[in-house]
């Protein structure tokens, strides 16, 4: 199968890892990734703070830079910025009453996969062959688990993972506190969210929190650094392209 | 730091109040989770809920007529009220006509809403709170922090303490039940003097003019049924078109709200009946802001919340900041989108920033609010019509630019590198940055940028 990158800019930017990761593990399973080197971003931080005149522009330009058909699959490893594709673009066409971009987003919407969908929807695995030998829990974040609704996909190929120790999140599937500009609007609040979030982290007695979200990860990984707590955050990428 | 940011403060420092909070919201979490698992189609009956509320809200005039035509023929009088004011004066002169200078209220949103018991006050009326929770607000002289539980943020401690200042006991316990017994006998022989009751609520039937007003004290039945006069204060969106509606909101709100199967006391009442209850039975409908909410596409749906207060019990940010950071009537996900579009922009700018979007309030909510996406509806309507911040509007266009050509995408991404290398230490960022990461790194860490970004990486293979 030949798909499409669709790496996000933060991930691009600061967690380069992530999608060094995701080309590696779709490689090894023997598939072909291609980056369109065009992508900057979905918009969705736009998008979410309230300015939909500029998210609806990078849309535009999103849709156009993945609307070739060259390639079977769209993969990213942000289930936020899959969603913003698959639900959010509809509903900037709708309200910027641009019928193209409306046909062009509902193309494309059926065709972008989180890496835990491709993976086991598109590509019936659950196993992909990775070792990795450490007490790992892992973080559902928000827009997996109800926006995409993810269920335990992300969980199934964790298990299946060797020498892997899969352990409870304590309050798993409640927000880190992250929500893009929310962490800066909202500082004080987002910071007491994080710290009970980086306490059921400790609880565990993890060497690596997981998630499937690298901006989530961002935030997590903020807490966990400035509290000296010792604990390694992974993307789900990151585990399954381990060997 | 404004509005919400700063009124969270008092909630985020007070670690009594956030044990508090967290250990209600959980309990209730969890009684709410297994009453609502009993339902074979909890899926299907929201859908139900849902699609009752819009099919009211659409002809919303023609139910409301059809419910005055009906509550006139069943001996009730009917008053239209457009704002606060306006409701105030109606029941503050439906008071004095009775000659009555006191009256017992049934806990309701909507008289909290307009500011009933200091408008009466200022009349020379007493109003006094029957349910437990409202009555323990007035007797501390507090506002409420929950829409169902408004005193959620006070401890046993603090309730015995108040009882024993204010209702003259001494030798209290915090045993719940000899609390409640306190307020009881305190309660009871003003259910028995008082000749005027209010009340709001919770549906009302437009095709047999029925009132309905549900409750878990039997407080509210007392108010209903003993007093001469009986006076409703009801929001207009509380209209259903049918009686049969009522199945299917009788099923979802005690669900959602006490996680009970049904709550204990659902008083339902039309009109007048000759010797039996209140001989006289007023309905002030209220609009204070729903009309200009229906007016919203998106935001509408907010008026289909029928107060069953499920998503500030899930919610993270109510949790931690507490309710009174919301600083409005309505609290938690649904205060943060109900209060801008019923009560105006002006004072409530910042509450459709007060949530990360993280969906567990749309998740639980019987009438299925989309209330994420309303939030970002109203996050931009904040921003084009009511002054986001300068900094922040010029931030999000040049960001814009800058990522809408791969070229000034690539050339930033080598200016933050470049900017970043002098502050980071270990791969992170030096603690605190200034600006508009400063809050951000207070409590955090943030990743150097990395010396190779991924399309660089990429190119290298």
């Amino acid at each position: 199968m030949r798909v499409a990158l669709f790496v996000t800019c933060l991930a691009d930017t600061l967690s380069p890892a992530v999608g060094r990761a995701t080309v590696e593990l779709l490689e090894r399973l023997g598939h072909e990734v291609v980056f369109p080197e065009e992508q900057t971003c979905c918009g969705q931080m736009h998008a979410n703070t309230g300015y939909p005149a500029e998210a609806t522009a990078l849309a535009r330009r999103f849709v156009r830079v993945f609307g070739a058909d060259d390639h079977d699959a769209i993969v990213s490893p942000s289930p936020s910025c899959v969603g913003m594709v698959r639900e959010q673009f509809a509903a900037l066409a709708r309200a910027a009453e641009d019928e193209q971009l409306a046909a062009d987003a509902a193309a494309l919407a059926p065709r972008v996969h989180d890496l835990s969908e491709l993976l086991v929807d598109v590509l019936g695995l659950e196993d992909v062959g990775a070792v990795f030998p450490h007490r790992v829990t892992y973080h559902p974040t928000c827009h997996g688990l109800r926006g995409l609704g993810l269920g335990d996909r992300p969980l199934r190929l964790l298990r299946a993972v060797r020498e892997l120790e899969l352990v409870e999140l304590p309050d798993a599937t409640t927000c880190c506190g992250f929500g893009g500009t929310f962490s800066i609007k909202n500082a004080d609040t987002s910071a007491a969210m994080l710290t009970d979030k980086v306490a059921g982290i400790l609880r565990t007695g993890a060497d690596v929190c997981c998630a499937g979200d690298a901006s989530c990860l961002l935030h997590i990984d903020g807490g966990l650094r400035r509290g000296r707590a010792g604990v390694r955050t992974l993307h789900l990428a990151e585990i399954l392209g381990a060997t | 730091m404004s509005g919400f940011a700063s009124a969270a403060r008092a909630g985020l420092d007070d670690p009594q109040l956030r044990r508090n909070l967290r250990q209600a919201t959980t309990t209730i979490r969890a009684k709410r989770d297994a009453a609502v698992a009993e339902v074979d189609d909890w899926e299907g009956l929201r859908t139900a809920g849902a699609a009752i509320k819009d099919a009211a809200l659409l002809a919303l005039d023609a139910h409301l007529e059809r419910l005055e035509a009906n509550v006139v023929a069943a001996g009730g009088q009917v008053h239209w009220a457009r704002d606060a004011g306006e409701a105030n004066a109606i029941v503050t002169a439906l008071v004095r006509a009775t000659g009555a200078d006191e009256v017992v209220k049934v806990k309701s949103m909507a008289t909290e809403e307009i500011g009933l018991n200091a408008a009466l006050a200022a009349a020379g009326i007493a109003a006094y709170e029957t349910d437990l929770a409202e009555l323990i607000v007035q007797l501390g002289d507090d506002r409420p922090s929950h829409i169902l539980v408004p005193a959620i943020h006070r401890s046993r401690e603090d309730i015995r303490a108040l009882f024993e200042r204010e209702l003259g006991e001494t030798g209290l316990s915090t045993d719940p039940a000899e609390l409640a017994g306190v307020a009881r006998r305190h309660l009871r022989e003003r259910f028995l003097r008082v000749r005027v009751g209010v009340s709001g609520a919770n549906f009302a039937v437009a095709e047999t003019g029925a009132i309905c007003v549900v409750e878990s004290e039997g407080n509210g039945r007392m108010c209903t049924t003993l007093p001469d006069t009986l006076i409703t204060v009801m929001g207009i969106e509380k209209v259903v078109p049918r009686w049969e509606d009522l199945g299917a909101m009788l099923q979802l709100l005690p669900r959602s709200s006490t996680g009970e199967r049904m709550n204990p006391y659902t008083s339902l009442w039309t009109g007048v009946t000759p010797g039996d209850g209140p001989q006289a039975f007023h309905l002030v409908l209220l609009d204070n802001g729903r009309t200009t909410a229906l007016a919203d596409a998106i935001g509408r749906q907010a008026l289909r919340c029928i107060r069953c207060s499920a998503c500030l019990n899930v919610c993270p940010v109510y949790e931690r900041a507490g309710g009174h950071a919301y600083d409005a009537t309505y609290a938690g996900p649904i205060g943060a989108i109900l209060s801008p579009l019923i009560d105006g922009f002006e004072r409530h700018a910042t509450l459709p920033s007060a949530s990360t979007l993280c969906g567990a309030c749309y998740e639980v909510c019987p009438v299925k609010i989309d209330i994420p996406s309303v939030l970002i509806h109203l996050r931009g309507r904040v921003a084009r019509e009511h002054g986001a911040p300068p900094s922040e509007r010029a931030a999000m266009r040049a960001m814009a630019r800058v990522l809408g050509t791969r070229r000034k995408y690539e050339l930033a991404q080598r200016a933050l590198r470049t900017a970043g290398r002098p502050l980071s230490r270990d791969g992170r960022l030096e603690r605190r940055l200034p600006g508009p990461l400063k809050p951000w790194t207070t409590f955090r860490d943030l990743p150097a940028p990395p010396e190779q970004t991924f399309r660089e990486w990429w190119r290298s293979r």
